[in-house]
């Protein structure tokens, strides 16, 4: 039986269905797990994805773009497959895709974390024969503590910046990321800002009923505004920019995954390094992969070979799916969000 | 150990020397005198013989961790430590310790080089077990011998002395040689009895102001006494009932780094204290300070080096004579006695010769000739000064000569640090060779706030390429650079390397087209002493 998902230029293909999974070139049809830049490419003629992503993508999209929904579980029939996505924990709206024709079952991951997340639906366990998992962790030295803890520290360095009378500046994803960093801190330390391609996005998770506290768009503090004290929530993008220069004196973190990592955090310019990821830690994708029931194995984005090759060593029959992908960035650029910075400052 | 590993993790996570300062202090305040002694003693660079193959403890943390080996090794070449790898690896502990630092040191640490594989792994596998994560990581450190945290030797003093209420150069100079970390130790190290350390403490150099006018108007030239400006380290030597130290001025003591000083010094009578400055001479010629700077650089000091860079004391001031201080007293007395005890002393104390000039212009003259001895120009200081404390005006003057100058473009620019951490303030230029810029030199300062910012702005509008945090911009900027020196160089992509440069001007009148060229400052070279380092 031929492959229900190949790669083509355009990116995973389902030939039965004649539809993309997360093209990264425009498409006739395009399922998309979420609105992440590397994941979610405009220009394609239509878009399905759940309804609680919708806004979300439709804001990466832009207006124009042609964005049709379903529910989490709700099985539709696309040519000769029936298709439906499940929650992948990543971000609002993000999804797992299962495709089935005739008994076979194929899951795309997409991005995803088994960890808690108050601000999206917890991962959902769907079994399958072939996975296609994505791999941005997948080296064992990377096991991530509970995010409790790492709030525990962004709390307390927090309130250290304030006992000194300094801002706090923490960089982040702006989507995703920054409202989970929101939820998960202790708002009655201080007062919340945002930066305005963070703030944007607040108010999408707010509309679909995820709380978040009290947050300030940083272009509406007037010229007079001291932010010592309160913390900052910036995408990565704006790391050493000029727009920083109206906190006065401040302490700056970034969260990440590749936090984990002493050397990582030392290269970063800046103070503090907090581990925090929305993808899955070496042991989740393993629990992933084994309780999945998949016989086969597919590996994109991130550490694929080792991933590929312990796969096999241990009973597994994997390989590595070629994509274009990345994961979580190390780095500053996240291309997509980098624009508005200009009309705040 | 937990209490170390703590103070580890708040070393690591800050940047701000201050913060540093504070955590070793409160952690120097907390500890049992016996771990100071040993955090101190990790602190500062020293660590034990080697104490196991780290094959075998590569092997062992696979083992533990349940990886194979090939997957350990991609996980090592990720992280790129071998302790950190071997602490993200392992499980969680089954059991938290309360053993303190000292006693993991000599019980465990130690034992380690005198057990057999087997029963260092056993030793090993149950310490891991008492571990978290961080103790782990520090743990594995002492281990592997890569125990490094960002805290420099001066900032350990620092926190030492404030902890102890007791200036730096008491804790600096209690800290020098070969100890034991103990209890012992580290109650001697923070004592007031401040007996020994009196021997050795020198006083705070007195620090000259750049000559801005003409020497005209400093009056008469009979109340002046010039010197060279050498160009070498500055220092004190102070013998004191039989002690010997050298101080440079950071008040570090480098007795151990001038092995031939010393024994000089121990001729001189007691209860002196000289200010001076060390420099390399071979000959009658002092050498150019970038060799005696490769001397520094060292860590030992080999037969080689010391033949090739041979260094002298050259004497200028007398602070202390039989053992009484005569910082209140005129210079050109000061002087007299400081001549009567070098005219006593070996060779490698040498006195800085005063240079007459009937007139002011005669002492111009005589300055040029500053290049061709490898002095940086002349000193002015008033025959009646007494002997200041730190950068007191009007008694000391720094005459240098005319600093070269140079018109290059602005090519790379990088984010500064601290004030000007979100302003392209540090710029590297390039010169033309061969119908290319090259870089030549990097600089920081001699901008003014608003140039800074206008610059800034241009890098942000003009960036070509970027490699991290380096931008590459447009050339269009030409400045003025001056520098004081010029050296052929292997390191420099340009093949030399100038010292001291800084932005003089900004020449917005030129286009780059009339910058300067690698071969015009290749001519500089030629009127420059020999360098035969190389």
């Amino acid at each position: 039986m031929p492959d229900l998902l190949v790669t083509t230029p355009s990116g995973l293909y389902c030939p039965s269905g004649d539809f993309h999974v997360d093209p990264w070139r425009a498409v006739p049809s395009a399922i998309i797990t979420h609105a992440h830049s590397d994941h979610a490419t405009a220009g394609s003629a239509r878009y399905l994805t759940v309804d609680e992503g919708a806004k979300v993508l439709s804001t990466r999209l832009g207006p124009e773009a042609l964005i049709q929904t379903v529910r989490y579980g709700e099985p539709i029939r696309i040519g000769d497959v029936t298709v439906s996505l499940h929650p992948a924990g990543h971000i609002l709206g993000s999804s797992q895709v299962r495709i089935e024709r005739g008994g076979e079952v194929w899951v795309v991951t997409g991005d995803y974390k088994t960890a808690h997340d108050a601000t999206c639906r917890p991962f959902e366990l769907v079994r399958c024969h072939t996975l296609i998992t994505e791999s941005t962790f997948g080296l064992p030295i990377y096991r991530w503590q509970h995010p409790s803890k790492t709030f525990a520290e962004i709390n307390s360095w927090w309130e250290t910046n304030k006992s000194a009378k300094i801002a706090s500046v923490l960089f982040s994803y702006s989507l995703g990321k920054a409202q989970r960093l929101l939820s998960g801190i202790d708002a009655s330390i201080g007062p919340i800002y945002c930066h305005g391609a963070i703030e944007r996005l607040n108010q999408i998770y707010r509309d679909n009923g995820v709380l978040l506290p009290e947050t300030i768009y940083v272009g509406d503090a007037s010229r007079k505004t001291s932010f010592a004290g309160s913390i900052i929530v910036a995408p990565t993008s704006a790391r050493g920019t000029p727009w920083l220069r109206r906190f006065g004196e401040f302490s700056s973190a970034y969260v990440s995954g590749w936090m984990q990592i002493r050397g990582a955090r030392r290269r970063r310019a800046v103070d503090r390094g907090f581990t925090l990821s929305d993808h899955a830690d070496w042991p989740a994708l393993l629990d992933v992969i084994q309780t999945s029931g998949a016989e086969r194995v597919l590996v994109t984005h991130g550490f694929v070979d080792p991933m590929v090759r312990w796969l096999n060593e241990n009973g597994w029959q994997a390989a590595p799916l070629h994509t274009e992908f990345r994961g979580e960035l190390d780095e500053t650029s996240e291309p997509s969000t980098a624009n508005p910075e200009g009309s705040d400052s | 150990m937990k209490q170390f590993a703590a103070l580890y993790a708040c070393l690591d996570e800050t940047t701000k020397t201050g913060r540093k300062v504070e955590c070793l202090r409160e952690y120097l305040s907390h500890a049992d005198s016996v771990d100071a002694a040993w955090a101190i003693y990790f602190l500062s660079g020293r660590k034990p013989k080697r104490l196991i193959r780290s094959t075998d403890l590569s092997q062992w943390g696979a083992e533990v961790a349940a990886v194979p080996m090939w997957l350990f090794e991609e996980c090592h070449e990720s992280v790129g430590d071998l302790a950190e790898t071997i602490a993200l690896l392992l499980p969680d502990p089954t059991i938290a310790s309360h053993m303190p630092l000292h006693q993991w040191v000599t019980e465990k640490l130690l034992l380690l080089p005198k057990l057999d594989p087997t029963s260092q792994k056993e030793l090993l596998i149950d310490s891991w077990r008492q571990m978290d994560r961080i103790e782990r990581l520090v743990w594995n450190k002492l281990i592997t011998g890569a125990f490094r945290v960002g805290i420099s030797q001066a900032l350990v003093i620092r926190a030492i002395a404030e902890m102890a209420n007791l200036p730096p150069a008491v804790i600096a100079h209690r800290l020098m040689g070969t100890w034991e970390p103990s209890a012992e130790f580290f109650n001697g190290l923070i004592t007031h009895e401040i007996e020994d350390a009196d021997l050795t403490r020198p006083y705070p150099f007195c620090l000259a102001h750049p000559l801005q006018g003409s020497p005209e108007e400093l009056g008469e030239i009979d109340d002046w006494l010039a010197e060279w400006k050498w160009d070498g380290i500055r220092a004190q030597m102070v013998r004191r009932k039989g002690v010997i130290s050298i101080w440079s001025r950071g008040e570090e003591l480098v007795t151990d780094r001038f092995p031939e000083l010393a024994p000089a010094a121990s001729e001189l009578p007691d209860g002196v204290a000289i200010d001076g400055e060390i420099v390399a001479w071979k000959g009658d010629q002092v050498l150019p300070f970038s060799l005696l700077q490769q001397r520094i650089g060292r860590k030992t000091l080999g037969k080689k080096i010391l033949e090739s860079v041979p260094v002298r004391f050259i004497a200028f001031d007398l602070l202390e004579y039989e053992g009484v201080d005569i910082r209140e007293r005129p210079l050109a007395e000061r002087r007299l006695h400081l001549e009567k005890i070098v005219s006593e002393s070996p060779d490698s104390i040498t006195l800085s010769s005063v240079e007459q000039g009937g007139s002011w212009n005669e002492l111009a003259l005589r300055r040029e000739e500053s290049r061709q001895r490898n002095v940086e120009g002349m000193m002015l200081k008033s025959r009646q000064s007494t002997y200041g404390v730190g950068r007191v005006t009007g008694i000391w003057w720094k005459w240098k000569i005319n600093p070269y100058t140079v018109d290059a473009v602005l090519i790379y620019a990088q984010l500064g640090h601290g004030r000007r951490a979100s302003l392209y303030t540090d710029y590297t230029f390039g010169i033309w060779h061969e119908g290319k810029l090259v870089p030549f030199a990097k600089a920081y300062s001699g901008l003014t706030d608003e140039e800074i910012r206008e610059v800034d702005r241009f890098v942000r509008q003009n960036t070509i390429e970027r490699f991290g945090p380096v931008r590459h911009v447009r050339p269009e900027l030409v400045f003025e650079i001056a520098f004081e020196n010029i050296q052929l160089s292997k390191r420099h992509k340009s093949g030399i390397a100038v010292r001291f440069p800084r932005m003089q001007r900004w020449r917005k009148d030129k286009p780059i087209g009339e910058a300067d060229s690698l071969e015009s400052i290749r001519a500089l070279l030629e009127r420059e002493p020999a360098d035969d380092s190389s």
